[in-house]
């Protein structure tokens, strides 16, 4: 199937540009006929599209507010923290391009580039250091990243320090760094925040539970069977409703538990059950072969999951289990119940400002954007996981 | 698999743990009164906000003994340990709060909560904003997660003696329908038939419901969950039209294309008045959140406000003396400081500029005072006397 393909592309590579429109767009009357159409119905669309943007919207009310559509209420002179973040990630995103190029190098570029063009734009002089400083660092970690092929397993495991260390600098601690309260958080810091700890907490759990719920001990496996079927049955509003407003009711001291942690567990045990079910699909897929020849060579049965079941049956799983964090991610925007003030809730917030009210469309469409940008580049990263390390050619 | 057999386990044990830990005590959490609750909470968080725990200590093991009983002034006392008022704000009204660009609060709701946090530490900023969602913000008050809940909540008597309190009406709301002009409609009768928009989970839509069905006339709610897709969608012409407290539909209606196509019908489908609301049994803090509402409305009353302050401090009215504590003891009866009304007025204003300053004539909104004018200028505020 590869090689016809192969065959009949070729050629077209070099086809000039008006063949190729006439081969592909007016092939016959009735593709004619589609094409016109739809560039009619294409142009209708965008060219209200475009001048609503460029000529009617008020985007000030985004130029405004952006600190605020950024990190919420976080105090200003806190926020090198959020920004030494930034920097660590993408050092490590840099790095990261350096030594697997296929499968970060266009987003790892992307960011690195639109950090850079960004410095370009009339923020603060601070802002756009830290912005030059971000990009410029993408590259200098890629270059480093080069030289050190071999220190792959060194940056996993630092993007896995990453997290709690992300968490700590956000909050801080002690005399050095004055704490900043969780619910001074805002804007996409915390949607990060919630999306990129949910999934962290919520893979392991899942992978566990899926392990759970094949085990050959039935005390075991009925136990996660009833979790994974009892979150499963039920919406995830409803979880998040739960921990937000009703466990303060039945738990005393309800504002010593933290409502972001509270949407954090409520997000991971959610997420969890999901990614329990996809991982269970591929371990089933392992064929039994793999079990028997991993026990004739005596592995034992930890063994056997860590070093031969899971890391394929993982492989086979990834597109599944990015769809689960993907819609983890843009799920987090409904801890509007509890309106804390993520991304969207900001938004909310925003366009209740007396000078900017029934601007939602503007609003909406720049917090969608923000959304796509992180969602896409996800789908993306894990397209090319998949290819590289070859789950997606079985 | 020993091994994860055995962490299983012991993750299942501590889930377990975890779900059955809480349900003891359940049930005699609602039995007791919600403020012996709120303790232990409450004072958490100012252990990590100054870091000097020797003396947080003593209040720590002090309070749920004080918390058992609910003690009057107990939370008062919390307060002021802590060091800031935590005020339950929507967070998302124009007019009432909002965020501001630089991540202040602002509105009406806002101003009083820094009312609040002047009188009791001299400072309206030592207040702490918690935007709350329409569904979580009687619980957040129940388990003392908020102080104050100055959150555009009706005061009725369901809610008044469910867990929590009410001080005097900060504002005195009507719930309005508003049509298009060229519906011509001038009476409910004349909207028979019509869809109208509503949001869902308030008063508003039960009111709605019940107006209509006492009058006999037939009508197609159009039920949205938020504020804006609800005008949104009045907007779009997907409803006849839209009701919801009157100071929104005139402020919603300056945002129209053209505000002059709509009309707010001269009925009132309910009377809305917006108050404060408190956890049920503490009278002292009751008391302060209270007579800081009326020291605005008196300070308006009297004529004084932030800039004419200080022309009344050598004033011979033996009145305006006790109201400014310059005689008499009464900010001591409330465990406030005597002149905690010269506070409020300085540093945040009487009612009038509270209300100038959020939703008057140099605001979109451009309300009227209407039943929120005082007595004397024929309407509803007044304030029972400082003496």
């Amino acid at each position: 199937m590869a090689s016809v393909s192969e065959i009949i592309t070729r050629p077209r590579e070099r086809v000039h540009a008006v063949k190729w429109i006439k081969n592909n767009l007016f092939s016959s009357w009735f593709n004619t006929l589609l094409t016109v159409l739809s560039s009619a119905l294409m142009y209708t669309i965008l060219s209200q599209l475009f001048i609503w943007i460029f000529t009617i919207a008020n985007w000030r009310v985004i130029a405004v507010n952006l600190r605020l559509f950024m990190v919420g209420t976080y105090p200003l002179e806190q926020i090198w923290r959020l920004w030494l973040c930034v920097a660590i990630g993408t050092t490590l995103l840099g790095l990261s391009w350096g030594i697997w190029p296929h499968v970060v190098s266009r987003v790892a570029m992307v960011y690195g580039t639109a950090l850079l063009l960004l410095a370009l734009a009339p923020f603060g002089v601070t802002t756009r250091i830290w912005l030059a400083g971000c990009g410029a660092l993408v590259f200098v970690g890629m270059l480093v990243g080069r030289r050190i092929p071999d220190a792959g397993r060194w940056v996993a495991l630092t993007w896995l320090v990453f997290l709690p260390l992300m968490l700590i600098l956000m909050r801080g601690f002690g005399t050095f760094l004055p704490v900043v309260q969780t619910r001074q958080w805002g804007g996409l810091q915390l949607t990060l925040v919630l999306a990129i700890t949910g999934i962290a907490l919520s893979f392991p759990l899942g992978v566990l539970l899926a392990i759970g719920r094949r085990s050959p001990l039935p005390a075991i496996s009925l136990c996660c069977t009833l979790y994974i079927e009892l979150i499963r049955a039920v919406p995830l509003i409803t979880v998040l409703f739960m921990f937000q407003i009703m466990l303060p009711l039945f738990i005393p001291g309800g504002e010593s538990f933290d409502r972001i942690v509270r949407a954090i567990v409520a997000f991971t045990l959610f997420t969890a059950a999901y990614i329990a079910e996809n991982v269970r699909g591929g371990l089933q897929a392992i064929p039994r072969g793999q079990f028997e020849a991993a026990r004739a060579l005596g592995l034992n049965p930890f063994l056997t999951m860590s070093f031969i079941i899971l890391p394929q049956a993982l492989r086979i799983v990834i597109p599944a289990n990015v769809g689960q964090f993907i819609s983890l991610f843009k799920d987090t925007s409904l801890v509007v119940i509890a309106a804390l003030l993520d991304l969207l809730g900001i938004g909310r917030s925003v366009l209740a400002q007396s000078e900017f009210l029934g601007l939602q469309t503007e609003v909406l469409l720049f917090v969608a954007a923000v959304y796509w940008i992180f969602t896409f580049s996800m789908s993306h990263v894990s397209k090319r996981l998949e290819q590289t390390i070859g789950g997606g050619n079985r | 698999m020993k091994r994860q057999i055995l962490t299983l386990w012991v993750g299942l044990l501590v889930l377990v743990l975890v779900a059955c830990g809480p349900q003891p005590t359940a049930p005699d959490q609602e039995t007791t009164e919600p403020v012996a609750e709120t303790p232990v909470d409450t004072t958490e968080p100012s252990v990590i906000d100054e870091e000097p725990l020797p003396t947080v200590a003593p209040t720590e093991t002090a309070v749920p003994a004080g918390g058992t009983t609910a003690q009057a002034g107990d939370l008062l006392q919390r307060i002021l340990n802590r060091g800031n008022l935590i005020c339950g704000v929507n967070g998302g009204l124009p007019g009432f709060s909002n965020l501001e660009p630089d991540g202040t609060f602002s509105g009406f709701d806002a101003d009083f909560c820094r009312a609040v946090a002047a009188a009791v530490f001299g400072d309206p900023e030592q207040v702490e904003f918690r935007p709350l969602s329409t569904q979580e913000r009687f619980t957040a008050l129940q388990t003392g997660e908020v102080d104050v809940l100055f959150r555009n909540t009706t005061w009725t008597l369901s809610r008044d003696t469910s867990a929590m309190d009410f001080g005097p009406t900060t504002f005195y709301d009507g719930q309005g329908i508003m049509v298009r002009a060229d519906l011509g409609a001038t009476t409910l009768q004349d909207l028979e038939g019509a869809d109208i928009c509503v949001q869902s989970g308030t008063t508003t839509e039960l009111n709605l419901t019940d107006n209509f069905r006492a009058q006999g006339i037939s009508f197609n709610p159009v039920v949205f969950e938020e504020i804006d897709p609800t005008y949104n969608a009045y907007s779009e012409g997907r409803c006849d039209a839209v009701t919801s407290d009157i100071s929104q539909l005139i402020s919603r209606r300056t945002t129209f294309e053209d505000p002059t196509a709509h009309e707010i019908l001269d009925v009132v489908l309910s009377k809305e008045p917006l108050a404060p609301a408190i956890a049920q049994g503490d009278s002292q803090w009751r008391d302060v959140v209270s007579w800081v509402v009326y020291t605005t409305i008196q300070a308006e009353e009297f004529g004084i406000n932030s800039t004419n302050i200080e022309d009344f401090f050598d004033t011979e009215n033996p009145d305006i003396r006790r109201f400014l504590g310059i005689d008499g003891e009464l900010g001591a009866g409330l465990g406030l400081s005597n002149d905690f009304t010269v506070t409020v007025i300085q540093r945040v204003g009487n009612y009038a500029e509270i209300f100038d300053r959020n939703l008057g004539p140099d605001t979109p909104f451009n309300l009227d005072r209407g039943q929120n004018a005082t007595w004397l200028n024929g309407g509803l505020l007044y304030s029972p006397p400082f003496r």
